[in-house]
């Protein structure tokens, strides 16, 4: 680095600069307005960018009241209690074509199934990468591998898990011919495939929540003698419970509002459709609908015209989705409280 | 009775007495035939200097600056923010040609003052602000914020160059200010200009387009005086521009700022006395919101009024 | 046998099990590509790369793979995926344009220039936006939108000048594109204003302190420093629009047929329908060989295609790099 000189004052002097300079008053009148900034003086591309940004905000504030006020409206109108409690059936009459229970708790189901097996995956995927994390250049083909997983549209992961799950080894999660070809639609296999949606939220959190614990936190924990696998047992995992906690819900809430799977994974059947004798598998082995394969079906795209059961299934549906986000965000407060740094979803 | 020219320590472990009681552990014997150490008396220097004899200070800085015209004045100025009020009905003259500064302890609202005097204050919701405050003989209050803050420039206690290159670092003022957007080529005689009174351009002339974040402290400090002095600013204000840096650099900044009185108003904010007594051509004392004194630095200094600056300069409390 | 469950497991150990659990992602992947590549051969196969072309009708291509049965000939794996291709590439391309610079406006809004009680209530809108799910955009666009466009905006006179080649329903690219760019427009404004939250105030101050009014300083300093969390949140944003396929299907007409710019005001009625959007409706299909090599070929497409989106949002900010920027 040349070592600083001295300053010099400049040699020539430079003609002035064109920049506006106006005379203001002494003294101010005597009630004080203050002359701020008034955009009369901006450049005209910087007033067009101010006009247009309140547009933008505006437009986008109409937007989310007019969408959310539109599903609440058209959904006390037209969701009735029997709705959500009875069975549905095949009927062209639609007064008594019934309710959607059957794919109310499809959708539970297929969330739990698919939450059920991302979390254990993830956090074991993320703690891999915060602790371990040797060979580095595993640790960022896994981290890429993820990323690659949460930008795959789903009907791709939807056809990959028909692909799969057609094999004969995985005969046993859906119904089987008996001349050996497998159906492979099933709550079982969407359920897999769903956890491929969810694994990157609760991967994501996890991690960010792993990596926001202070390092004396551990070293602490080493130098009382306990073995890194008893360390991220009994130390870092629970404190990062809330984290876990915020990306589960954001993946039950991606889970439970996502069609394609299920259109593609889980059959075409109405009701739940249980296969084989097993008692509670039979359930997970056969097929059935969801929330969102219900909504879609009686849409104007589906087979079925029943657009005020379309709107009082999608009404619940929203339900279902807003709560599981408004969960998250109780998870995050609480998690705050706790006093370790919790993750940013949710929480801004 | 110990021994003093024993030169050996007592290296047994085991202090048990002869009927197994543990006995206290022994007395290390000190070893007197090595040579001590000595502290060396005071020199002439450092006893002047803990006197408060300032000569060697002043031997750093040969002048003071002549005050030329008012530039700005502060009257009756008080800063809330909220209920609290952070400045107190303060009085000052800002003069061409010479440097203000203001000292005091932690929150005594020399930096309120400060940004005050940009209206940076407007930024925080809370702030209020009552008083007079002229620039040129005008009320800051009826210009424009921005022309405002275009005559009366800052720099910051933390280099805070933006992640551009050197000349776009430079040149961002002028971009930005004007109606039309000029030229790189018009712009270029401003850029060096304004990076050759800030002692920057020896370091930078080969590659103005260096990217500004990769210059080193003292550097990145230099380029935001260039910047804050491309516009050709009447008034340069600056918060403690030398505490995030080296020695060698705030030498660099202080020879700066006296080159730049002549043409500029300065003030500046220091926590460091010796600075303050180095640069400053007069001296504002503020402590908790109010002006406790204001003068020419040397009386100030020497022959303070208040009790309380004193106290302060004599290093009682700060 | 439980106490050896219950005795310390080594480091060693949980590492291994972590990493194999970790690496079980990876071996997800690769064979999502094998497995998906291995059903889309014959497609290829059967095609060469004319299957990229339009060779015509791609509906009567894909009606006839469904009826050709178990042993489909040659002749019955012909397509000419163009028509789906492009519909792919025109909506996808719109709705990302226009959401870009809605949600770039919008996030300066919330991050500057907001008054606070409208913060308040924008940011949770932001928030919910982003967590409805497609189908749901989809039934408000086949029950609000299109009977809206379908009777006010098209004409009678314009429905019967085409009326031989596509129906005019309302249904087609003006509505597929305007929810599709109001579904991905809230991520985009989510990542946005992270990024620009995360850049320091010191920036921001300098710039002010300058001179320059409140939204060139945001524009010219902060905007632009932001600029790799922008195009992070754009290229995530345009990955979903690639694959969205349910809202799609309900709202774009369903119909194999590549609107043409030089129809005039038409173009934006007419109907289309993306590859995602064909894979979704024809899934039932998918026993059929011909229809299973066509639809999983597509499958395959929109996985280079995201592929390939990823790798361009790395190599458009390589040169953000250069002089420092929050990424």
């Amino acid at each position: 680095m040349a070592t600083p000189t001295r300053p010099r004052s400049s040699a020539t002097p430079l003609p002035p600069l064109p920049l506006p300079r106006t005379p203001g008053t002494p003294k101010a009148p005597k009630k004080k307005k203050r002359v701020n900034e008034s955009i009369r003086t901006w450049r005209l591309t910087d007033r067009i960018g101010y006009v247009l940004m309140w547009a933008a905000g505006l437009t986008l504030c109409a937007i989310g009241i007019g969408i959310l006020a539109f599903m609440a409206f058209k959904g006390v109108q037209y969701l009735r209690p029997d709705l959500i409690f009875s069975h549905p059936t095949v009927e062209p009459d639609q007064s008594k074509s019934g309710g959607f229970l059957d794919p109310l708790l499809g959708t539970i189901l297929i969330t739990l199934i698919g939450i059920l097996i991302a979390t254990p995956i993830a956090i074991a995927a993320a703690t891999w990468i915060v602790e371990f994390g040797r060979p580095t250049w595993l640790a960022r083909l896994i981290d890429s591998g993820i990323e690659i997983i949460a930008g795959t549209p789903d009907i791709v992961i939807a056809l990959f898990g028909l692909v799969l799950f057609q094999q004969g080894i995985f005969g046993w999660m859906s119904f089987t011919a008996a001349g050996g070809a497998v159906f492979g639609r099933s709550f079982l296999t969407a359920g897999a495939m769903m956890s491929l949606i969810a694994l990157p939220m609760v991967f994501a959190a996890t991690r960010e929540g792993l990596q926001a614990i202070p390092a004396h936190v551990r070293e602490a924990s080493y130098a009382l003698g306990k073995t890194k696998a008893a360390t991220i047992r009994r130390v870092l995992l629970p404190s990062v419970k809330a984290n876990i906690s915020t990306g589960a819900a954001l993946g039950m809430g991606r889970i439970a509002g996502d069609t394609a799977i299920i259109v593609v994974l889980l059959g075409a059947s109405l009701r739940l459709d249980p296969e084989g004798s097993i008692p509670f598998l039979r359930v997970l082995q056969g097929t059935g609908a969801t929330l969102t394969s219900y909504v879609y079906n009686n849409s104007p795209a589906g087979e079925g015209n029943a657009p005020q059961k379309a709107y009082a299934a999608a009404f619940v549906l929203l339900l279902i989705v807003l709560g599981l986000n408004f969960a998250v965000d109780l998870i995050a407060r609480s998690g705050k409280k706790s006093g370790l740094e919790t993750s940013r979803l949710g929480a801004r | 009775m110990i021994d003093p020219h024993e030169s050996t320590t007592d290296r047994s472990d085991l202090h048990v007495s002869q009927n197994g009681d543990a006995l206290p552990p022994p007395i290390r014997r000190i070893a007197l035939d090595r040579q001590p150490t000595v502290a060396l008396p005071p020199s002439q220097d450092s006893v002047a200097l803990a006197n408060g004899d300032r000569s060697l200070a002043a031997a750093a800085r040969p002048t003071r600056g002549i005050a030329g015209p008012e530039r700005m004045s502060i009257s009756g100025l008080s800063v809330f923010y909220g209920d609290n009020e952070a400045v107190k009905n303060v009085s000052l003259p800002i003069r061409q040609g010479e440097v203000l500064a203001l000292i005091g302890p932690s929150g005594c609202g020399k930096t309120t003052l400060l940004r005050t005097l940009n209206r940076l204050t407007e930024l925080t919701a809370s702030a209020r602000r009552e008083g007079l405050i002229t620039l040129d003989g005008a009320d800051i209050d009826s210009l424009e914020v921005t022309e405002h803050r275009r005559r009366v420039s800052m720099v910051f206690q933390q280099p805070n160059p933006f992640p551009m290159s050197v000349f776009d670092n430079v040149a961002y003022a002028l971009r930005e200010q004007g109606s039309k957007r000029p030229k790189k080529s018009a712009l270029e005689p401003y850029v060096i200009d304004a990076l050759q009174r800030a002692g920057l351009y020896d370091e930078v002339a080969d590659n103005l387009d260096h990217p500004a974040l990769r210059l080193s402290g003292g550097q990145q400090q230099r380029l935001c005086i260039a910047r804050a002095l491309a516009a050709r600013p009447e008034v340069l204000l600056m918060d403690e521009p030398c505490s995030a840096l080296d020695p060698k650099s705030t030498n660099v900044i202080e020879e700066l700022i006296t080159e730049l009185r002549t043409d500029l108003a300065i003030v500046i904010v220091t926590h460091n006395l010796q600075q303050a007594y180095r640069v400053g051509d007069h001296v504002a004392f503020m402590y908790l919101g109010d002006l406790v004194e204001y003068g020419p630095t040397d009386q100030v200094f020497d022959n303070p009024s208040a009790d309380r600056t004193r106290d302060y300069i004599g290093g009682a409390f700060g | 046998m439980l106490d050896r469950l219950k005795e310390p497991w080594t480091d060693r150990r949980a590492g291994l099990l972590l990493g194999a659990l970790a690496c079980f992602v990876l071996l997800v992947i690769v064979f999502m590509i094998v497995f998906v590549a291995l059903r889309a051969w014959p497609s290829f196969a059967h095609n060469g790369l004319s299957w990229f072309s339009s060779k015509g009708n791609v509906d009567q291509q894909l009606d006839k793979m469904v009826n050709s049965g178990a042993n489909p000939g040659s002749a019955d794996y012909q397509l000419g995926a163009w028509p789906l291709i492009y519909a792919t590439l025109l909506t996808t391309g719109l709705a990302a344009f226009v959401g870009l610079f809605f949600s770039l406006f919008s996030a300066i809004f919330i991050v500057e220039f907001a008054p606070n009680g409208v913060r308040r209530v924008i940011v949770p809108i932001v928030r919910l936006l982003a967590a409805i799910p497609s189908v749901i955009y989809g039934l408000i666009g086949i029950l609000v939108l299109a009977p809206f466009v379908g009777n006010s905006l098209v004409s009678q006179e314009r429905k019967g000048s085409v009326q031989y080649v596509i129906p005019l329903s309302g249904t087609g690219l003006m509505v597929a594109v305007a929810v599709l760019t109001v579904m991905i427009t809230p991520i985009m404004i989510a990542i946005t204003v992270d990024g620009l939250h995360s850049i320091p105030k010191p920036w921001k101050e300098g710039a002010l302190a300058l001179g320059v009014n409140r939204w060139r300083a945001m524009w010219t300093v902060t905007v632009r420093a932001a600029r790799p969390a922008i195009i992070a949140g754009a290229v995530l944003a345009t990955a979903r629009a690639l694959g969205e396929a349910i809202m799609i299907s309900m709202v774009a007409g369903s119909k194999g047929f590549s609107p043409n710019p030089l129809d005039g005001l038409t173009f934006l009625f007419e109907p289309l329908r993306t590859l995602a959007a064909t894979v979704v409706e024809d899934s039932e299909s998918v026993n059929a060989p011909a229809m299973q090599a066509s639809l999983y070929a597509m499958a395959l497409v929109l996985l280079a295609g995201a592929f390939f989106l990823s790798l361009g949002s790395w190599f458009a900010k390589q040169p953000l790099k250069k002089y420092g920027t929050r990424s």
